[in-house]
């Protein structure tokens, strides 16, 4: 049997340093596999020759110092309805990290926070945080499926959207991508996901992370060139990734 | 019309029978001519309808549930075919109603679908209901697990007689406090076993809304699982406690024999009002796991187990109750229809147990998500190969000797249990 993954990079990975990664809300804002998005930058990070340390942020805890990577998850509205007050109190770290090229990946949930506002069915306005300019509007339409984003950065983005929230960006953003298939932000413009900054959001699911190294990498890359000045990657072994994208994008919606 | 929809719905089963289709177009059809066909025929029952629902456990416990009342002497229609919708419920009894309609049988006991159970209970409200769980399954059908829950709330209130709730799920027990006419009972489980027990919120991953409180106090269940043995369980009720040998293997499906015990309890009396108790237990020593639930074939002469999962919560207790030592372990994972389409979940499974043995064959059409999440989790793989046909040969092949054991999505479950059915005595069920 094979044990794909940890190469030789562990080796040597007493010299590369420390990174620090900070999950937002795990425990009201986790659903579909987001944890699989944390443990694949662990693990990456680890793969790339660094030591990853992994930690909680929950509903009053006190917020971090030196934070190198921000990830965040989807949740049910109610999820949203529990965190949305403490959001608000951490919305000036947050902005300074986001201004200050700290990479993010926000997923869905927190994905629709980190905008303006989130305004329901019934009428009812959640404020976002306002880092990215997008908001976001319920609707009785649900999104799921799979989804194929085309990227600029990442090249093709693999994933699956299961949300009623639709969402449209504002000029202070950029889309991730296109949609050649599935809807991603809403049923009307054919684009998927934000960029602002060093901040990746998207509607995927799947998780988003393990299937798409390139955006694992380009968050850890990040991190590292931000604490360290540059980034020495080691050699992650993808090959399993390859395959499941291979077979994923050939999936019906 | 009336007089038409049974001998003509009965004509369409068995011409679809004959051309070898699907069980739902006889129930279609008779649902579209007479669409008070079910209710009619239901509410002659003299002891109503049972039905059963929430996310794991279903099968196994409806079957539990008929055996049990068996026990008792009564006649029990149930919708063994594994068709939880509404039409399936209809094409069921159209199998056993006479040319004019009647059914033979003292009660009907329901396996449905929580969406379609929804559907259903609006058009014949049961007599009693039981609602085992609210666990991540089929999100992408369904949305969100709060909506599941007030499917599973909606059913209860239709429910005219006894509602039968799992005490240790807080989504299930807080239903009680929505209800004002009927009679409610619990079944539940003794603090030494919940900790074998994880629900979805205990997971890193919380299933999005915060667990809601349990009832303020945990009331008194009218069932008890309180301990389990290698093939045998304690279960308490009427303040005795009974022990009783099992056939049943993992916690779940033991636990899910106090649900089915607390119904038939309800249905034909508890304590000295069952009509025969050792009948009862008699019967529930006997029950055997459903098709894919737990259950052991022999290939090679080596046990070979099924494990259907179908859900992360599913996952995890399966490989808590199947311990990896000195088996050889095959993975099968689709995403057709029916096993949902999303991958996340097998993200919200942690799979370290399986590390030391590693996993000797990975299949199904999303066999490489499935490398590549053991990959993150640092368990050694065996092959991949997403055709099941030649990846079920081999695992047989190369695990000569050894117990073996497939955990395997629903359809994958199928495709395997047909592969099987070539070499081995194997119920198909398509």
């Amino acid at each position: 049997m094979s044990q794909a993954g940890t190469d030789s990079a562990t080796e040597n990975s007493a010299g590369k340093g420390t990174l620090r990664v900070v999950q937002l809300y795990p425990r009201d804002m986790n659903i579909y596999g987001d944890w699989g998005n944390a443990l694949v930058l662990q693990q990456r990070i680890r793969w790339h020759g660094y030591t990853p340390e992994l930690l909680e942020y929950n509903v009053g805890d006190p917020f971090p110092d030196d934070v190198d990577i921000i990830v965040g998850g989807g949740g049910q509205d109610s999820g949203q309805l529990v965190i949305q007050d403490d959001l608000q109190a951490r919305a000036g770290v947050l902005k300074d990290l986001a201004e200050d090229g700290a990479p993010m990946l926000v997923i869905c949930g927190l994905y629709q926070l980190f905008g303006h506002f989130f305004k329901t069915r019934t009428g009812a306005v959640i404020p976002g945080i306002g880092i990215l300019d997008v908001e976001t509007h319920g609707t009785e339409e649900r999104l799921i499926g799979n989804v194929k984003v085309a990227t600029p950065e990442f090249g093709e983005v693999l994933g699956y959207e299961n949300h009623s929230g639709q969402t449209t960006l504002g000029s202070g953003v950029r889309p991730l991508g296109s949609t050649p298939k599935g809807m991603g932000n809403n049923s009307s413009d054919g684009h998927e996901g934000a960029r602002y900054r060093n901040i990746v959001a998207s509607y995927l699911h799947g998780s988003l992370l393990p299937k798409n190294p390139a955006i694992a990498d380009f968050l850890i890359r990040t991190a590292a060139e931000r604490k360290y000045g540059s980034f020495v990657p080691g050699h992650p072994d993808d090959s399993y990734a390859e395959l499941a994208r291979e077979h994923a994008a050939r999936r019906p919606r | 019309m009336l007089y038409f929809s049974v001998p003509l719905g009965k004509l369409v089963r068995r011409v679809s029978r004959l051309r070898g289709g699907g069980s739902a177009l006889p129930g279609l059809v008779v649902e579209k001519i007479d669409p008070g066909f079910m209710r009619r025929t239901l509410s002659t029952l003299p002891h109503g309808v049972a039905v059963v629902s929430g996310t794991n456990g279903k099968t196994t416990t409806t079957k539990m549930v008929v055996e049990l009342l068996e026990s008792q002497g009564l006649k029990v229609f149930t919708n063994r075919t594994g068709s939880n919708f509404t039409r399936g419920v209809a094409a069921a009894l159209l199998g056993e109603v006479d040319w004019r309609g009647r059914l033979d049988a003292d009660v009907a006991v329901l396996e449905l679908d929580e969406a379609h159970a929804v559907h259903f209970v609006n058009s014949v409200p049961p007599r009693y209901c039981l609602l085992l769980n609210v666990l991540r399954d089929q999100l992408d059908r369904f949305g969100e697990i709060d909506k599941t829950a007030q499917l599973l709330q909606h059913i209860a209130a239709k429910t005219t007689g006894t509602v039968v709730l799992n005490r240790e799920d807080p989504r299930v027990a807080r239903i009680a406090e929505s209800l004002t006419g009927q009679d409610v009972k619990y079944f539940g489980l003794d603090d030494s076993l919940l900790s074998t027990f994880p629900n979805d919120d205990d997971m890193r991953t919380a299933p999005g809304s915060p667990a809601p409180a349990g009832l303020p106090e945990k009331p008194a269940a009218d069932v008890v699982l309180r301990k389990v043995g290698a093939d045998t369980a304690e279960f308490e009720y009427d303040g005795a406690t009974v022990t009783t040998g099992m056939k049943l293997r993992g916690v779940y499906n033991i636990f899910n024999a106090a649900a089915a015990l607390t119904l038939a309890r309800s249905i034909c009396g508890s304590g000295a009002a069952t009509a025969n108790h050792d009948a009862l237990l008699e019967a529930l020593s006997r029950v055997a796991p459903a098709f894919g639930r737990g259950e052991s074939l022999t290939v090679d002469g080596q046990p070979l187990d099924l494990v259907l999962v179908k859900n992360p919560s599913g996952f995890r207790l399966g490989l808590k109750s199947f311990p990896a030592g000195g088996y050889a372990t095959m993975i099968a994972i689709n995403d057709n229809y029916a096993d949902g389409r999303d991958m996340s979940w097998l993200w919200d499974v942690e799979f370290e147990s399986l590390r030391e043995g590693g996993v000797d064959q990975l299949t199904g059409s999303r066999a490489y998500d499935m490398a590549l999440r053991l990959q993150y989790d640092d368990v050694p793989i065996g092959n991949v190969e997403p055709d099941i046909t030649p990846a079920l040969a081999a695992f047989i092949r190369e695990a000569q000797g050894k117990p073996k054991r497939i955990f395997c999505t629903y359809t994958a479950m199928l495709a395997i249990r047909r592969e099987l059915s070539k070499i081995t005595t194997v119920e198909v069920v398509s």
